[in-house]
């Protein structure tokens, strides 16, 4: 392992020019871990027309910016983006390199990891720098990737503790985004690409994109309903309190399986991992998937006629009772406080 | 005709499982689970046996794991796959998706002959969806993830229609590619009664080894002989059976290694429970509004 450097590298994301927020909230996190083990923070940024974007990365603490411009690269494709990672792995050695856990992220990353025979660890939930003693060998600073395994029933704590580089996959939304006070002085790399027939196997034919209305991370107050409110009457309660309160409604895996509420609602694991002000649980178990993605809310209000739904276990408040008594009720309090 | 190979995966079924199926090295203690055919492979291989029923060609369904994962196989026969192989060795065991894939592609050179490998898009006990890609990259070739739907296929290329963030993309690639599914991809056919007649005396070498039991080395060999004449013989593939560098399978060839697991515990400190009448709510509502919760 020699030239191994302590460098972090974030793969930027970029849809239509527009770099994805998982990118930045990786560069956020990316620089806690490079300062925790004394080496450069650097964003990878891959596109065209892109230099806007590898700017703005020093806003979440870049130290440089590796710029890979072209028109051919405007568009993620698996073959031409893997082969630029894997020459600049390969010639850098960085020793962490981070990749959102979205579709592109999540072809690319094992493309990567493969070619250059990285650990790579999907969907991570958190990752932290510690020294490791393995098998009865000591290890600085690893990386411990830290993921739920096994459908959430478990978090798994997972190193690669002999290769130069670890690699990981982070979901959307679970690191923080934080703007740096002192943004670094600018600097940008910027790397030739030239195109090889073999990056253009395949081509992408037709591109359809719908700018999601929904906005769940960005919401301050959450109004999410479950299987329990039994039917999609009953959900329209929630959408009452939601409108009330200003909130959006969302919804957990089994009220989205049962036809209540669309997918792009769905809070939990294998959906959004939000952390609002405020977030209401209505008629929700509370199984470990969907708490996952909603435990770190500041105030948690669980209304459930089951006084041993573990959802009571991550709330603040609990009321014990039926929805449809219980948030009219709520309603007309709210009401009457703001007048 | 277009021949299709299928990575097919058995996997516990990850919504019932305790504790103590893990072992003290965090590894999985597979032999404690209810096993079930991972539904987006199951996917995949009506993907494959559509092409088949169109343009015609071979399907072959292709596992690694235990002896136990010969299963899923006996039910890609009974589904209406041509071949099945189960790669299984002591060596293999304990791969990560990196050891996994680079098995994976040794045996499908030794396989040969395909345009099309198709996958779920991951399995359900690791949730990754890394072998797909990685076992692309090991064979050379293009791939295409989060596939909803074939387009069409034409001489030299295939169209897919594949997920993004916010959206769909139609893809055009040549062959040979490896193509990943959603769950919502296709709906996977259910058994033909005359194949699960014709099949499910299907056995793998070991199996027929337990038959024989002490008996000579020749009576093996013309029992796989006959079995395999039947088309009853699930082939077996092992370390012997390939040019595979050990240092590079199993445990020994997987770059990550589980370093702790612990049960998920997300407890909060206890909540105040709130009346479900007119004044719990009002008392709630000032609370919140107090901390600022509201406006």
């Amino acid at each position: 392992m020699n030239n191994i450097t302590k460098d972090v590298w974030v793969f930027i994301e970029q849809r239509e020019g527009k770099p994805a927020d998982v990118s930045f909230e990786l560069l956020s996190k990316g620089r806690k871990l490079a300062d925790n083990m004394g080496g450069e923070l650097k964003s990878v940024v891959i596109g065209h027309n892109v230099k806007e974007i590898a700017i703005e990365t020093f806003s979440y603490g870049a130290d440089e910016s590796l710029l890979i411009d072209h028109p051919e690269l405007k568009d993620f494709l698996t073959l031409p983006y893997s082969r630029v990672l894997n020459e600049l792995i390969i010639e850098h050695q960085p020793r962490i390199v981070l990749f959102g856990a979205t579709v592109f992220g999540r072809d690319l990353a094992p493309r990567v990891a493969s070619h250059t025979k990285s650990g790579l660890t999907a969907d991570c939930t958190d990752l932290k720098i510690s020294n490791v003693n393995y098998l009865g060998k000591d290890y600085e600073d690893l990386l411990l990737q830290i993921r739920p395994a096994f459908g959430g029933n478990i978090i798994a704590t997972i190193i690669s503790p002999d290769v130069p580089t670890q690699m990981a996959t982070v979901r959307e939304g679970v690191m923080e985004m934080v703007k740096v006070e002192k943004p670094k002085d600018i600097k940008i790399s910027e790397i030739k690409y030239s195109p090889i027939d073999t990056d253009k196997l395949i081509e992408i034919i037709e591109q359809h994109r719908e700018e999601s209305k929904v906005n769940l991370k960005g919401a301050p107050i959450i109004v999410a309903g479950g299987y329990g409110l039994g039917s999609k009457e009953n959900f329209k309660l929630i959408h009452d309190l939601a409108q009330t309160l200003g909130g959006e409604i969302a919804g957990s895996r089994a009220a989205v399986d049962a036809g209540f509420i669309s997918s792009e609602r769905q809070v939990g694991q294998t959906g959004v991992t939000v952390r609002p002000k405020l977030y209401i649980a209505v008629g929700i178990s509370g199984a470990i998937q969907h708490r996952a993605g909603m435990h770190e809310s500041n105030k948690i209000i669980a209304i459930n006629n089951d006084p041993d739904a573990p959802i009571f276990d991550v709330a603040h408040y609990g009321i014990l009772g039926d929805a449809t008594e219980v948030i009219p009720l709520f309603i007309e309090a709210y009401k009457h406080k703001l007048k | 005709m277009y021949n299709s190979i299928v990575l097919v995966k058995q996997v516990p079924d990850t919504a019932n499982i305790s504790g103590k199926v893990m072992r003290d090295d965090g590894t999985v203690n597979r032999a404690k689970l209810p096993a079930i055919f991972n539904y987006e492979d199951k996917v995949a291989l009506e993907l494959a046996l559509q092409v088949k029923d169109r343009f015609g060609g071979k399907v072959t369904a292709v596992t690694m794991g235990p002896q136990r994962a010969s299963d899923i196989l006996r039910e890609c026969l009974y589904l209406g796959v041509d071949d099945v192989y189960l790669i299984t060795d002591r060596k293999f065991a304990g791969a990560d998706t990196l050891a996994t894939s680079y098995v994976l592609s040794e045996a499908i050179k030794k396989i040969g002959d395909f345009h099309f490998i198709f996958a779920g898009r991951q399995a359900i006990d690791g949730d990754t969806a890394q072998v797909g890609p990685q076992t692309a990259e090991k064979l050379g070739i293009p791939q295409i993830t989060y596939a909803e739907q074939i387009v069409d296929i034409q001489d030299n290329w295939i169209k897919v229609r594949r997920r993004i963030d916010g959206g769909y993309e139609v893809l055009k690639s040549t062959f040979p590619v490896l193509i990943t599914v959603l769950k919502d991809a296709a709906e996977p056919r259910p058994f033909r009664l005359k194949r699960v007649m014709a099949y499910k005396n299907a056995k793998s070498i070991t199996d027929l080894e337990k038959v024989v039991d002490g008996n000579s080395l020749l009576y093996i060999d013309k029992l796989v002989h006959e079995y395999k004449e039947k088309s009853l013989l699930i082939n077996t593939i092992t370390t012997d059976d390939l040019d595979v560098d050990a240092e590079r399978c199993g445990i020994k060839g997987s770059p990550t290694k589980v370093h702790k697991i612990e049960s998920v515990v997300l407890a909060g400190e206890g909540h105040i429970k709130i009346d479900p009448t007119k004044a719990g709510l009002s008392s709630l509502v000032d609370q919140l509004a107090q901390d600022h919760i509201f406006g």
